[in-house]
């Protein structure tokens, strides 16, 4: 059966992105095509998502090749949400980045860079051949590596060296991996994986090759100990940039992890103790880095790490529930992660710098902004009915179930931590008074006309109310993430989706 | 570079190298070659150009600059791509003529995917090189 609707939400950013590149100065028509671009790739990936909730798993085999022979590109429920959620997410920095990128960066094509990155995370999330998933992570790190350095400032040209060292180490052991995996099993597909793995009888050179696809997925998504090229390279770009790598990047090895662990390698004892161990030393350092961060960018991409390790620790400890935790965890971050690096950025266009000690007084000023700023914050950290709660409330299940109290303590660790640093910093960024000092830059946020000020605020209205919909719409969530964590646990539709037979 | 032998070969050498390029292209879907290697001489044809008379000169003889190249070759291959959805079959399905056409042979959508790869590949490669060139002078 034919379904090249699945491929929409990839070939719609491509089609933006060239079309972009025909208006390589012209600024002003790059900013409305992408607006309608990703506006598009939206409507097309809600499409996929409810055809996906309706009809089961979708399947295309690309270039009419049989399955595991050819490229074949899947969308479970899994890969469509995680779409779904990145085109909120590309919907909404499209809308930032119209205001709050500098022109000089438009001239240097930042818009259809934009777009294939966001190509390439729609892409990673719908194939289902894993040396296929290798090229959409080189479209994703060539895509950052230049939205990371355009611009050329000299900090940025130093984060983006540590960044681009590391994704390439990683990038060498996930191909080292695919390698050995190819060696063992003569197929790349991953459904086809998932049969032949489990009857190769050589299962320490199995356990092996997991623990490549650990270490390179691991860099990518920031784990303990390789988590150091986060903190130092995220708070370099435009904001808007930061907001991209920030909510998805980091998750592009998350959904790695988690496609290639539940299909393919179903983690032994070894593999879970590993998972968890690195869980908790990331949620640790990860919440240690954040306290001691001034910066408001810098404390947020160490609480990116902090918060990573629960996701980590899901998938460690491998029950249904565990998982269903690891997954809300995962959908609640995303739109979240990409939301805080925006609204660092709407402080910096209003105070010129993202330095605590010299923020202040944001409340008095702007009253309605600070308590949209902080719907987002109280999701962030959990407050009951809102998104960041009902995660923690399976993951904690699931410890307890399986009796991990040490995986248990870090996350409640974790989460005081991410409270104590969050509160911290609305203290002091919105309720202390703004220091005294003449050599505070102009606002420049008052400045702009209302056209721009729209642009600015309504992506974080807009993700906030998404996130106040995963919050107080669990319900819906719950029911998604069940389902994923259900194929996950029994992937025989999967394999039967993809090869056509039992 | 101001040699009587270099400018003389020069002007027999572009277009030779153009024509081979073309063959390389056309060749590329059973045998060696292809799009990407095609481009990679035909732009060597322009750098020579260019080493010979001047950047400013090449830059004439083109008359659009090779940037202009990027987006209609990857406009071109993403065209080719999508092709085969409007009958109905999954992105990237080669489609083929029932006959070959002399001297060219059998052609299909695959052609136009490499003919936008070759486009492309001038483009880049001529950009990166005339930019760099035009900065040092």
């Amino acid at each position: 059966m034919i379904n090249n609707y699945l491929i929409l939400p990839v070939i719609a950013h491509l089609f933006t992105a060239v079309l972009l590149l025909f208006f390589w100065r012209r600024t002003v028509a790059q900013r409305i095509i992408s607006i309608a671009g990703s506006f598009i790739v939206l409507l097309a990936a809600i499409g996929l998502f409810t055809r996906v909730w309706n009809n089961g798993i979708l399947v295309m085999q690309a270039a009419n090749w049989e399955a595991p022979f050819g490229i074949t590109f899947v969308a479970d429920v899994f890969s469509s949400s995680m779409v779904l959620l990145t085109s909120f997410a590309g919907l909404a920095v499209s809308l930032f980045s119209a205001a709050g990128v500098a022109r000089a960066r438009m001239q240097y094509g930042y818009f259809p860079i934009l777009h294939f990155l966001l190509m390439g995370l729609n892409g990673a999330f719908l194939t289902g051949d894993i040396f296929n998933l290798y090229v959409w992570f080189e479209v994703i790190i060539i895509s950052s590596f230049v939205l990371l350095t355009l611009g050329g400032r000299k900090a940025q040209l130093e984060g983006a060296v540590k960044y681009m060292a590391l994704n390439i180490l990683a990038s060498t052991f996930f191909l080292t991996g695919i390698g050995m995996l190819y060696g063992i099993t003569g197929t790349l597909n991953m459904a086809d994986l998932a049969m032949k793995v489990p009857l190769v009888g050589h299962r320490i050179l199995v356990d092996v090759t997991a623990i490549f696809f650990i270490l390179g997925f691991g860099i990518k998504s920031a784990v303990f100990p390789l988590y150091f090229w986060l903190p130092s390279s995220y708070h370099t770009p435009p904001s808007a940039v930061a907001a991209i790598f920030g909510g998805l990047l980091t998750k592009v090895g998350i959904y790695a992890l988690f496609r290639v662990f539940t299909l393919i390698f179903i983690p032994d004892d070894f593999i879970r103790t590993l998972l968890i161990i690195l869980a908790v030393l990331t949620i640790l350092t990860g919440s240690f880095g954040a306290i001691i961060k001034r910066n408001i960018r810098r404390m947020f991409s160490y609480l990116i790490v902090c918060h990573i390790g629960f996701m980590i620790g899901g998938l460690g400890l491998f029950s249904e529930v565990a998982l269903m935790g690891a997954l809300f965890y995962l959908f609640h971050d995303m739109i979240i992660k990409t939301n805080l690096f925006l609204i660092a950025g709407l402080i910096r266009q209003q105070r010129g710098t993202m330095n605590m000690e010299k923020l202040g007084g944001l409340y008095a000023e702007y009253p309605r902004l600070s308590l949209l700023i902080a719907i987002v914050l109280f999701s962030l950290i959990g407050i009951p009915p809102l998104s960041g709660f009902w995660p923690k409330i399976y993951l904690f299940e699931a410890g307890f179930m399986t009796g991990q109290y040490i995986l248990i303590a870090a996350i409640i660790i974790g989460s005081l931590v991410t409270l104590y640093v969050v509160s911290r910093m609305w203290a002091d960024v919105f309720w202390k008074r703004a220091p005294l000092d003449d050599t505070s830059p102009e606002d420049r946020f008052k400045r702009m006309g209302i056209g721009k000020k729209t642009l600015l605020v309504t992506p974080i209205a807009f993700l906030a109310f998404i996130s106040l919909y995963i919050g107080l719409g669990a319900e819906n969530i719950t029911a998604v993430v069940q389902r994923i964590a259900s194929e996950m646990m029994d992937t025989t539709p999967y394999i039967r989706a993809v090869l056509g037979k039992s | 570079m101001k040699s009587t032998i270099l400018k003389t070969a020069t002007s027999y050498l572009l277009p030779i190298l153009l024509l081979f390029s073309v063959f390389i292209l056309l060749r590329g879907h059973y045998h060696p070659g292809g799009g990407f290697v095609g481009g990679l001489i035909a732009s060597i044809a322009f750098v020579l150009h260019g080493f010979t008379y001047g950047t400013e000169n090449t830059l004439k003889l083109m008359r659009y600059h090779p940037a202009v190249l990027i987006p209609a070759g990857l406009a071109l291959a993403t065209l080719s791509m999508f092709a085969p959805v409007l009958l109905g079959l999954p992105v990237m399905t080669g489609l083929w003529i029932d006959e070959p056409i002399p001297v060219i042979g059998m052609v299909g959508s695959a052609l136009f995917f490499d003919l936008g790869v070759y486009l492309v590949v001038i483009g880049v490669v001529l950009t990166i090189l005339f930019t760099i060139t035009q900065y040092n002078e």
